[in-house]
């Protein structure tokens, strides 16, 4: 407890920067998620590939190896960013590649009737997307995208790696320093646990504010009902 | 279901004025003018008998005046169209013209559906050439959005947008395409839902209609971008028996008031009383074609004999 006591602007240091590089790393992989989501069901074939390798490629490699690889790779060819922006940066990269699977995969729910219809009255490509299949899609994605952001949370764990002051980090020191391993490690867990709670529940109130009944009875939700009978 | 959501003949016949010369079908019938077209493709055609099956729309042109048909306004010359190696359309020339109603029949598989998804280009066409309004159909872009939009398209499932109302479902073409300002698209919505009898609709989402229901929203939609001709795709095949009326009614009436139209169909009813040319297609082939009285009576082809012998048959 001591350990705590006598560091508390360290741990507060630590969770900032554990909660800044998470936003920050998820909020630009919604956007960069979704531009390639875009691409990923776009007519235009270069622009399908290129977003399929991105996935493929981003998806793949763990998170350890790409933010070694952007904090001690990139000075190699000249880019020297600090190793904050390169936890973003990884965090971004390996998100994205999450977020547009889920994307596509909600644009892929909305029957392709649905696409049909408003482009028979007139609506172009982007035109379908923003106002009859991604609305409809957002749905359906609210929970694979709190999915990817505790993948976020617990990801940017790893920066600690390429020192960045995060709260695994911070924890770590001073686990080195008062030998206290599992106190210091019960902080951190507490740290991820609370912000991924907070994030599931973020999106559990997202999903009922665009639920489309919102005050229908529970059935035409999401509800599968098997279970009507035996509560009777 | 409401009463006043029911278009029931009694509540059409309070509605007359309704339905009147302010609507995009009876301004696009005035706009073929088919009486300074001298290139001999303007006939007329008669009234039809409205007696015969009870699925006959109620709003039948008996009594009504002849009715003027223009020149071609959706041509097809020698359409072909691939499916991997299928061939689901086999050199398919028509034309539909301006102000008629045709019904095209046939059995599964024979194309008829394709051959209409062709005319609004949901489906690319391997050879041959579609003109609409003498433009010819493009490849893709602009030009293509926006002769989509001068042919709506009605389709089986209703493919109403469920995360909006019924108004915004029709608002959304003549908002985000057209670029109409809200309140005159909502007004133009609330006519032509009320046209379609749906007028204590217009904020309900589409899962709280049914299906007869949806499917006159969705006649509503496509009415709103005041298209020179509509297409149906089945537009009843997947509704209950019970309000397959209520939509044949509605189009019953767009057909009296002038509207284009290609009716892929298997209600032999409408295509007999309402439509003036029947359309027959087998294997991705245009069979026989002619008037509708004499295709039902008399079929020329085998191939449509046996196809009525069987639907005909109880």
């Amino acid at each position: 407890m001591q350990a705590i006591a006598e560091n508390i602007p360290l741990l507060v240091q630590g969770i900032a920067y554990t909660v800044a590089l998470t936003l920050l790393g998820y909020v630009l992989a919604l956007i960069v998620g979704t531009v390639l989501a875009v691409c990923r069901v776009s007519p235009i074939p270069p622009l399908r590939w290129a977003a399929t390798i991105y996935v493929e490629i981003f998806r793949n490699i763990p998170l350890l190896s790409l933010l070694i690889l952007i904090a001690f790779g990139l000075p190699d060819v000249g880019l020297r960013l600090p190793y904050f922006w390169c936890g973003v940066l990884g965090l971004t990269l390996s998100s994205a590649a999450f977020v547009c699977e889920n994307v596509r995969s909600g644009i892929n729910t909305v029957p392709v009737g649905h696409a049909e219809a408003a482009r028979s009255i007139g609506l172009g490509f982007f035109g379908t997307l923003r106002y009859v299949v991604l609305p409809q899609a957002f749905r359906t994605m609210i929970q694979p995208l709190v999915n990817v952001f505790i993948g976020t949370v617990i990801g940017s764990a790893l920066c600690s790696a390429i020192a960045v002051s995060e709260i695994t980090w911070v924890t770590q020191t001073l686990n080195i320093q008062y030998a206290q391993a599992v106190i210091m490690f019960l902080v951190a867990g507490a740290v991820y646990l609370g912000m991924s709670l907070g994030g599931s529940a973020l999106g559990g109130a997202l999903e009922r504010a665009v639920s489309p009944d919102p005050h229908g009875s529970s059935r035409r939700r999401n509800t599968l009902d098997v279970t009507a009978g035996a509560q009777a | 279901m409401s009463d006043s959501s029911k278009p029931t003949g009694a509540h059409r016949a309070e509605t007359p004025a309704a339905r009147g010369a302010e609507t995009p079908a009876a301004h696009d019938a005035g706009r073929s003018d088919p009486g300074t077209d001298s290139s001999g493709t303007a006939r007329t055609v008669g009234p039809t008998d409205g007696s015969g099956t009870a699925r006959t729309p109620r709003a039948s042109r008996s009594g009504g005046a002849p009715k003027e048909i223009g020149e071609a306004l959706i041509s097809l010359r020698g359409v072909d169209k691939f499916f991997g190696d299928f061939q689901a359309l086999k050199t398919i020339d028509l034309d539909i013209h301006r102000g008629e109603v045709v019904a095209l029949i046939g059995a599964s598989g024979s194309g008829k559906s394709t051959l209409c998804r062709c005319i609004n280009r949901l489906e690319t066409i391997s050879d041959g050439e579609i003109t609409i309004d003498g433009e010819r159909l493009p490849e893709e872009g602009k030009d293509l959005t926006r002769l989509r939009s001068d042919v709506g398209m009605v389709f089986q499932s209703f493919n109403l947008f469920p995360h909006l109302k019924a108004i915004d479902n029709v608002t959304l073409g003549p908002r985000k395409v057209r670029g109409a300002s809200k309140a005159e698209a909502e007004q133009q919505a609330r006519e032509l839902l009320e046209r379609v009898g749906l007028a204590d609709k217009a904020n309900s989402l589409p899962t709280a209609l049914s299906g007869g229901q949806q499917q006159r929203v969705a006649i509503a939609r496509a009415l709103a971008m005041k298209p020179k001709a509509l297409l149906f795709d089945e537009p009843t095949s997947a509704l209950d028996p019970e309000v397959i009326n209520e939509v044949l009614d509605v189009m019953g009436e767009l057909a009296e008031q002038g509207m284009t139209m290609l009716v892929v169909t298997h209600e032999m009813g409408f295509a007999r009383h309402v439509c003036d040319r029947v359309v027959y297609m087998d294997q991705g082939e245009i069979v026989e074609q002619g008037e509708p009285e004499e295709f039902f009576t008399a079929p020329r082809s085998d191939r449509a004999k046996a196809f009525l012998s069987k639907i005909l048959a109880h």
